[in-house]
């Protein structure tokens, strides 16, 4: 930083010395700059003017025993109310936000697939009519694999489905009640085999390890069936203990034991590496891709782009240029779904949070995000976020980076910094080492 | 625990450890013993129990005891009157030169130092001039009243009376419990048995920061003013830099004072382990001139001379008494025996009761004895450490046989730790080489334990003089990463990560390991 500052320091000097010199001369240089920053902001517009579109379905008919997320069960979800709630949000962020691109949507939740086709139709007609959404952008909806689920996929892909995502979770039956799931394996099956014929090469899976009594022989078994059964895309998650959920409860008053730190790391790497002997390849943390079947949606979240948030408790990071603004906003939707129909209806947007985000806290989160794909984050993807340092300048020869360098964790080079097969399971530690660092530069210069 | 103002002896519980140890000092200083027994209207009191207790251990007859429940002012009345009939006045003579005793002092922000005298001879009046025995300071009296309970002021404290004393005394270092006062004019002898207050517990303190020493200076200054019997000298330490090493009275002090410094001003300190000061003879000519001395005191284990010139070691012994259900007995002989304790008298005080008097190294009981003798008796014991030259640190009265049972030669090495290969000077300890095996192994269990995983491997070693006493890794760990994170789990993973960031920042580097700070002193304690 202190670099930086010295620098444009001299440079104003400079020029204000020439301008005393040579006043006229002087006077066009600084026009000149002032031109070509303005051009480069421009162009940095329209660079940024795509962005995702996630649609959030608060409502589930069950609470799993380790979700956290924002969900709620109704006897009754007035679908009308919600889907005309929901195109109003969809124009008048993607209005507010000024893009002209929706490159990808997403259906999560929640369980979206409990939705009507009709709201998912709606809201895809209406990002159609608004701004272009290029033919083969990618259409996700996250699916649970019950029966009456099930009967409604072909409804999905005439609305405009064109990928799901279903939450499989377990191939045994005593861990999916345990973890509160509503199907059993046999549906998942069966499931799984009708979304492949509707959907085929966009099915992906999704399944939990790290389950009690889970040993490595025994997911062994489980993940030879699953690859038997699935397409060309796993999410694979660590069963995570998050506070407010049952399992938090269990964990505690210890009716319930998750395998150790030492099981955990072999259940995660047995995965990665029978995943990855079928020919999966694991492009971020918990997600793997066979013949290049990556998610693209949440490719771009990890790479740090822009995407609007629509639904109860749907977060946004974009930038409200239409309302000439410059700097990106964290934004949150009210949280309760019927406070957030009431403000769509009333208020014309249920936003309940839009927060300017400073240089350092988008640079956090490209670190944070970036850093858990396989690519790593490029040296152009940070210079577009901050020109006057480069990751290399930033962090390359510190002390604990070295290490992670040498020990074979982190890699740096030409295309940018990422961490190695190894770095990647061991992620928080070093990406907490890069934000004290950054944080350290950014304040002490 | 002065006497001379406190002769009332309350027992309830049945006779406490800590009881039996204050009565024999009571008993050698030749004071009027008035024996109470107290909460007498609890429902579990056995009134005859205890006399019989009383009668076996103090030869206390039972008609001379009162029986009082404070709770319910039972019996209260005839305590006051016992008081003035039974304790025989204070022997004074008030022509004589102005004579004090200083029992106790507190501080006030504006006052400074306050003293509580007890007026042995003389009279002293508010605007007198007088002078400690100890320090030779002369002060202007300032004011002078009684308690009663509040500071009341009279002017004047004539002969065998007690109260306070304002005399602008700017440092409570200046004021030595048990030392004497008297006029400028009119030098009197000294009353016998003051001693300094002793610190025998000893411990290091460096800042975190080098940069923070000054500031770390300045906080012990003030700290100390208000308790002046924390001694403080400057330490160094390869590893740790410039700092401080404190005396206290005893680990419950240490904790307080470590506790104060941290709180009031906020000072982030690395603490070494605690440990008692030790005597060293030293060989050869050439060797003593360099130490100055051929007996010299350790109060650093880091500065343990080499071996190689060590002619003997020494290390400070302490008295004390234990109380325990006879049932246990079997328990407390191998508990006193692994503690290198050795039991001069074991004797019953009533049919349930045995009570030992052991002679313990200081170094074995500093940390966990009373905890583990609570363990081995199911809570039962009770324990005393013998007073012989009382100190006063606040609340509590803690004293020990410091010259009696002074020092010991004993047989000592040092242990040190590492960390892969990088040696914690803070650990540093010294112990008799017949515990030092275990001793080490427990500790570097311990450091396995506490000391988080890393992304490498972690070596823990104690060693003695250049020799492994005991090994063990910490294994790196293989798995640390946020299973799930997608746009809508940004900000609460990206809080958490930052979070563990800050806590990462607190942490010491040791070599390329970091370690939460107070790692070590919880190894020592827990």
């Amino acid at each position: 930083m202190v670099k930086r500052r010295n620098r444009e320091f001299k440079i104003m000097k400079n020029i204000n010395h020439l301008y005393k010199l040579h006043g006229l001369i002087a006077l066009v240089l600084q026009q000149t700059t002032r031109r070509q920053i303005q051009s480069l902001a421009e162009t940095a517009c329209s660079v940024q003017k795509k962005a995702m579109l996630y649609v959030h379905w608060s409502y589930c008919a069950k609470m799993c025993s380790y979700c956290n997320f924002n969900k709620y069960i109704r006897n009754h979800v007035d679908n009308t109310r919600m889907t005309n709630c929901m195109v109003k949000e969809v124009e008048t962020l993607i209005k507010f936000s000024g893009i002209t691109e929706i490159k990808s949507v997403y259906f999560g939740g929640g369980t979206p697939s409990l939705a009507e086709s009709g709201m998912i139709a709606s809201v895809i007609q209406t990002v159609q009519s608004s701004v272009t959404l290029p033919e083969n952008a990618e259409i996700t909806l996250e699916a649970n694999p019950t029966t009456t689920e099930r009967d409604k996929l072909k409804e999905f892909k005439d609305a405009g489905v064109n990928r799901l995502s279903i939450g499989v979770q377990s191939l045994y039956n005593e861990d999916l009640e345990f973890l509160g799931r509503q199907h059993s394996v046999e549906d998942a099956i069966r499931c799984i085999s009708d979304a492949k014929d509707l959907y085929p090469g966009d099915v992906s899976i999704d399944i939990i390890f790290g389950r009690p009594n889970q040993t490595v022989e025994k997911w062994n078994k489980e993940l030879q069936q699953l690859l038997s059964l699935c397409d060309e895309h796993v999410s694979l998650y660590q069963l995570t203990v998050e506070r407010g959920t049952p399992l938090f409860k269990w964990v505690q008053n210890k009716t319930v034991i998750l395998p150790d730190d030492e099981v955990m790391a072999d259940l995660y790497e047995t995965a990665v590496e029978v995943l990855e002997s079928r020919g999966f390849d694991q492009y971020e943390v918990s997600n793997f891709a066979k013949n290049g079947k990556v998610g693209r949606h949440n490719k771009a979240y990890w790479e740090g782009e822009e995407y609007i948030g629509v639904g109860p408790g749907a977060h946004g990071r974009f930038t409200p240029y239409s309302q000439g603004k410059h700097l990106r906003e964290a934004r949150v939707q009210i949280l309760e779904p019927n406070r957030w129909m009431t403000e769509v209806e009333n208020q014309g947007h249920g936003t309940k949070l839009a927060k300017p985000q400073s240089q350092l806290e988008q640079l956090e989160e490209l670190l944070v995000m970036g850093l858990r794909t396989k690519d790593g984050i490029n040296h152009e993807t940070w210079k577009k976020r901050y020109s006057s340092e480069s990751m290399t300048d930033l962090f390359y020869n510190q002390n604990i980076i070295r290490q992670y360098i040498n020990s074979g964790l982190l890699y740096f080079d030409k295309s940018g910094m990422r961490a190695s097969k190894k770095g990647l399971a061991v992620l928080n530690p070093i990406v907490q080492d890069l934000l004290n660092l950054l944080n350290d530069q950014w304040s002490g210069g | 625990m002065r006497f001379s103002t406190q002769e009332i002896f309350f027992f309830y519980l049945g006779v406490q450890a800590q009881t039996v140890a204050n009565f024999f000092l009571a008993f050698e200083a030749d004071l009027t013993i008035l024996p109470v027994l107290n909460k007498i209207d609890l429902p579990g009191a056995d009134v005859e129990t205890v006399q019989k207790q009383m009668k076996n251990v103090f030869d206390i007859e039972p008609d001379e005891i009162l029986q009082v429940s404070a709770k319910h002012g039972t019996g209260v009345e005839d305590v006051l009157k016992a008081v003035i009939d039974r304790i025989p006045p204070p022997t004074t003579d008030i022509k004589k030169p102005f004579k004090g005793l200083v029992f106790d002092s507190t501080y006030e922000k504006f006052k400074g130092a306050v003293t509580n005298v007890s007026v042995k001879d003389g009279v002293v009046k508010k605007g007198d001039k007088i002078v400690s025995a100890h320090t030779k300071k002369s002060y202007e009296v300032q004011d002078v009243g009684i308690l009663y309970p509040e500071q009341t002021s009279t002017g004047c404290l004539y002969g065998g009376q007690v109260g306070y004393m304002m005399a602008n005394i700017k440092s409570m270092t200046d004021v030595w419990i048990g030392d004497t006062l008297y006029h400028e004019k009119s030098p009197v002898e000294a009353l016998p048995g003051f001693k300094p207050a002793k610190p025998m517990v000893f411990a290091g303190i460096y800042p975190m920061d080098q940069s923070e020493y000054q500031a770390l200076k300045m906080a012990l200054e003030k700290l100390t003013m208000n308790d002046p019997s924390v001694s403080v000298s400057n330490d160094n330490s390869e590893a740790l830099g410039v700092g401080f090493r404190l005396g206290f009275l005893g680990l419950l002090h240490m904790d307080v004072f470590n506790q104060r410094l941290e709180q009031e001003y906020d000072a982030s300190v690395i603490p070494t382990a605690p440990n008692v000061s030790y005597k060293v003879k030293i060989k050869g000519d050439k060797n003593i001139k360099f130490y100055g001395a051929e007996e010299i005191t350790i109060l650093n284990p880091c500065k343990l001379p080499d071996p190689s010139i060590i002619e003997a070691q020494y290390e400070p012994m302490v008295y004390s008494t234990i109380i325990v259900p006879v049932d246990y007995i079997a328990d407390i002989n191998p508990l006193c025996m692994e503690r290198r304790g050795e039991i001069l008298d074991q004797s019953y005080i009533d049919d349930t009761r045995i009570m030992f008097k052991v002679i313990f190294p200081l170094n074995e009981i500093l940390i966990d004895f009373y905890d583990e003798l609570k363990s081995v008796s199911s809570g039962y014991a009770r324990y005393a450490i013998t007073v012989d030259a009382p100190v006063s640190y606040g609340e509590m009265d803690i004293g020990f046989d410091y010259e009696d049972h002074g020092y010991q030669e004993s047989d000592l090495v040092k242990i040190i730790y590492l960390l892969n290969g990088k040696e914690l000077d803070e650990l540093t300890m010294i112990s008799h080489i017949t515990k030092a095996r275990q001793k080490g192994r427990e500790i570097v269990e311990k450091l396995c334990k506490s000391i988080p995983r890393q992304l490498f491997k972690v070596s823990v070693q104690a060693c003695v003089g250049g020799k492994v006493l005991a090994r063990e890794d910490i294994q790196p760990y293989r798995k640390d990463v946020t299973a799930k994170c997608y746009g809508g789990d940004i900000s609460r993973k990206n809080k958490l990560l930052k979070r563990q960031a800050e806590g990462k920042k607190k942490m010491r580097m040791i070599g390329k390991i970091s370690v939460p700070k107070d790692v070590f002193i919880k190894v020592l304690t827990k």
